[in-house]
């Protein structure tokens, strides 16, 4: 057994929520209370109160990369903010055995008036470095993050993306027992991320301890040997199989694995279209819920109000395995342009066929995506867009040597062809 | 239990007196250093005359004082040419309420780094508040020559000077600790600040003498620390003969409570920063 790098004791972190002005009534009152509330604040049982967390007991062990999934406002962020101690628990207790650097938020502490290079004393001055560590490290900083011809400039005329590589850097390069990571990795260009995530992994094999909060699902299954699901500040699952979580978040979340969505209350509604529906059909348009089988002839049916026609508008799906793995996108607008279905303005269903015999065994996520090309997103895939479920079982082949779900992301039927030699 | 002989840390819900934050700081104590260096060095950044404001900010309010209340007025200025009179207030002065108000406003324009990193933010208003002694040291420089002018030449009282400096930043930063950890959730201090310089100012006997102060008032007078400082200076530099015993030993007290209470204040509040900024 490693040895323990972090206690979590029944934590429990309470926030005050909304608006707390007290109505003052005369200028003595609250003058006599500017100096009396900073104490009274914090111990009155107003019950404008959250918790963000709620109970929490965890031990981590050195070396352990833990991932940390859960909706918005699941309480992960926090966590990271009581491990690093930016904030005290309400309740409970942390122990911790090491020396913990955090790239929560990261470039916070760039001064934009100051070069490059002062930056990155000031930046690890700030995470806890001594000067003779960044020292020792100034030039590995400097050729990771690719910035040597802006060193001396001053940074507010580095573009954002030569910022925040800065900042992953100088945070990255910290000498820590247990980094927090907090949805980092987003940053910068997709080379930079590769560099990144390959930075991730090279810190987690050296033996430090991370923990690693992300949206990410399959940032955290590569990176993660174990995997926690926070709801509403409560553990949820805990688990060296970090698929198994992660299909506890994107499966039981959910409050039904509906084939069908509607537009309630219009929630979703744009300057150039109203999302009307999204369903799972067959040929005929007839919805299907429950089980489908790989043979069989899935449709995907998309029905709008188009109010705008915009020659850059193009709608269509998303779709994701159990392990938040996207498989492929798919536009009304991916064949040659004299074969897109012609928009006309008003009420118009869209439909496209989901390959045949082409996907695997299991649960998938079909997300409505849309944008104006190249110009805008209207329905970002992952930023809480409309969603519907499908679940394959059976008719994978008509192979006698095949019935069970197989290995693979898809699970295609390739015909195979032989020269007698 | 340490399993792994690292260093502990133990997060708990905050209590009233912390020992262990002071060990923290120590080890945080390059950082003081780091955010003085960079408050110096964008402070003039993107002005036309950049540094010239350190000494021209002394000359101007010498300027100003000089013709209010040493022409029109006439005060008294035990002997001494006003302006040079002025100008040895101001330098102890113009450090106190510099002090003052960045390390008072510290905490909000450094918002960023209280609610997202960790580290002691008692280093904020106090890195702020060197900072402030750059200044010093320049309108000191500009003193020497006026005196070199003048003709008056250092006496063994100038070791009194790093005492009375000392005792001026004290002062600053107690009541500095008190209002930047009000500000976090009273945004009010940034604007009752220029008053109470102001006020603080006129209750100093920066552009005038004690001897104007009543006999029966002088005691109460006393309590502002800056008093003694001020008169301390001129004593020192001036060479002129001022009772100090008294106030002395008051301003050392007030001092002292204004420091220690703005400290306990601070570090007790400071577990709210991030939750309330």
């Amino acid at each position: 057994m490693n040895n323990l790098m972090i206690r979590i004791e029944n934590v429990s972190k309470r926030y005050r929520i909304g608006a707390h002005q007290t109505r003052y009534k005369t200028f003595r009152d609250s003058f006599t209370d500017l100096l009396r509330t900073p104490f009274k604040r914090f111990h009155s049982e107003n019950p404008q109160y959250i918790w963000a967390l709620h109970d929490l007991s965890l031990e981590i062990y050195e070396g352990e990369v833990l991932g940390i999934i859960g909706r918005n406002g699941a309480g992960k962020t926090t966590l990271l903010k009581i491990i690093s101690r930016i904030t005290r628990p309400t309740k409970g207790k942390i122990e911790i055995y090491g020396k913990v650097g955090s790239l929560l938020e990261i470039g916070t502490g760039f001064h934009p008036e100051l070069t490059g290079r002062e930056n990155i004393y000031l930046y690890g001055a700030i995470l806890g470095m001594k000067k003779r560590e960044i020292q020792n490290r100034f030039d590995e900083i400097v050729d990771f993050s690719g910035i040597e011809k802006f060193i001396d400039t001053p940074m507010k005329f580095y573009s954002n993306g030569m910022f925040v590589r800065l900042a992953f850097t100088i945070a990255a390069y910290l000498d820590t027992d247990i980094l927090l990571v907090d949805e980092v990795l987003s940053v910068g260009d997709a080379e930079f991320q590769k560099k990144s995530m390959n930075k991730m992994s090279s810190i987690s094999k050296s033996g430090r301890t991370i923990l690693f909060v992300s949206h990410n699902m399959t940032a955290v299954q590569q990176l993660c040997d174990s995997c926690i699901l926070l709801d509403e500040g409560k553990l949820v699952s805990h688990s060296h199989d970090v698929g198994s979580v992660i299909k506890n978040y994107i499966y039981t979340e959910e409050e039904e694995l509906h084939s069908i969505w509607y537009n309630e209350n219009n929630k979703y509604d744009f300057y150039w279209f109203t999302p009307i529906r999204m369903s799972i059909t067959d040929k005929n348009g007839s919805p299907i819920s429950g089980y489908v089988k790989n043979d069989s002839e899935v449709w995907v049916e998309i029905e709008l109000l188009l109010k705008i026609i915009d020659p850059a508008f193009t709608i269509g799906y998303a779709i994701f395995n159990e392990d938040g793995i996207c498989l492929y996108w798919s536009y009304h607008t991916d064949t040659p342009q004299n074969t897109w279905p012609l928009l006309t303005k008003g009420r118009i269903i869209l439909k496209s066929k989901i390959p045949q015999n082409f996907l695997n065994e299991g649960l998938y996520r079909i997300e409505m995506i849309a944008s104006l090309h190249f110009r805008e997103w209207l329905l970002e895939p992952g930023k809480n867009t409309p969603n519907i479920f499908l679940r394959i079982q059976g008719g994978l082949s008509e192979s006698p040597l095949w019935i069970m779900k197989r290995p693979g992301v898809v699970a295609p039927i390739i015909q195979w062809e032989i020269k007698h030699v | 239990m340490n399993p792994n002989n690292k260093t502990v840390t133990i997060s708990k819900p905050p209590s009233f007196i912390n020992l262990l934050y002071f060990k923290e700081l120590f080890e945080y104590k390059e950082l003081i250093y780091f955010l003085a260096w960079r408050d110096i060095k964008v402070r003039y950044k993107q002005t036309a005359i950049g540094i010239a404001w350190v000494l021209l900010q002394p000359v101007l309010t010498i300027f100003i004082f000089s013709i209010i209340f040493g022409n029109f007025l006439k005060f008294p200025s035990n002997g001494v040419p006003y302006a040079l009179f002025t100008l040895v207030g101001l330098l102890p002065w113009q450090l106190f309420s510099y002090s003052l108000t960045t390390s008072s406003v510290s905490l909000i324009n450094d918002q960023n780094l209280v609610r997202k990193v960790y580290f002691p933010k008692i280093i904020i208003p106090i890195s702020s508040v060197i900072s402030g002694t750059i200044d010093f040291a320049i309108t000191f420089g500009l003193l020497i020559i006026v005196l070199w002018y003048y003709k008056i030449l250092p006496t063994e009282r100038w070791f009194f000077i790093p005492l009375l400096f000392f005792m001026t930043i004290m002062s600053a930063l107690g009541i500095g600790l008190w209002l930047s950890a009000l500000s976090v959730q009273y945004r009010d201090v940034r604007y009752v600040l220029p008053f109470l310089n102001q006020i603080w100012m006129y209750a100093t006997p920066v552009a005038y003498t004690i001897k104007v102060i009543p006999q029966k008032w002088l005691t109460l007078y006393s309590i502002n620390p800056m008093v003694s400082v001020v008169q301390g200076f001129r004593w020192a530099i001036l060479n002129i003969e001022i009772d100090l015993s008294t106030p002395f030993y008051i301003s050392i007290f007030v001092i002292i409570i204004l420091f220690i209470s703005g400290l306990l204040y601070f570090q007790y509040l400071e577990n709210y920063f991030a939750d309330i900024l």
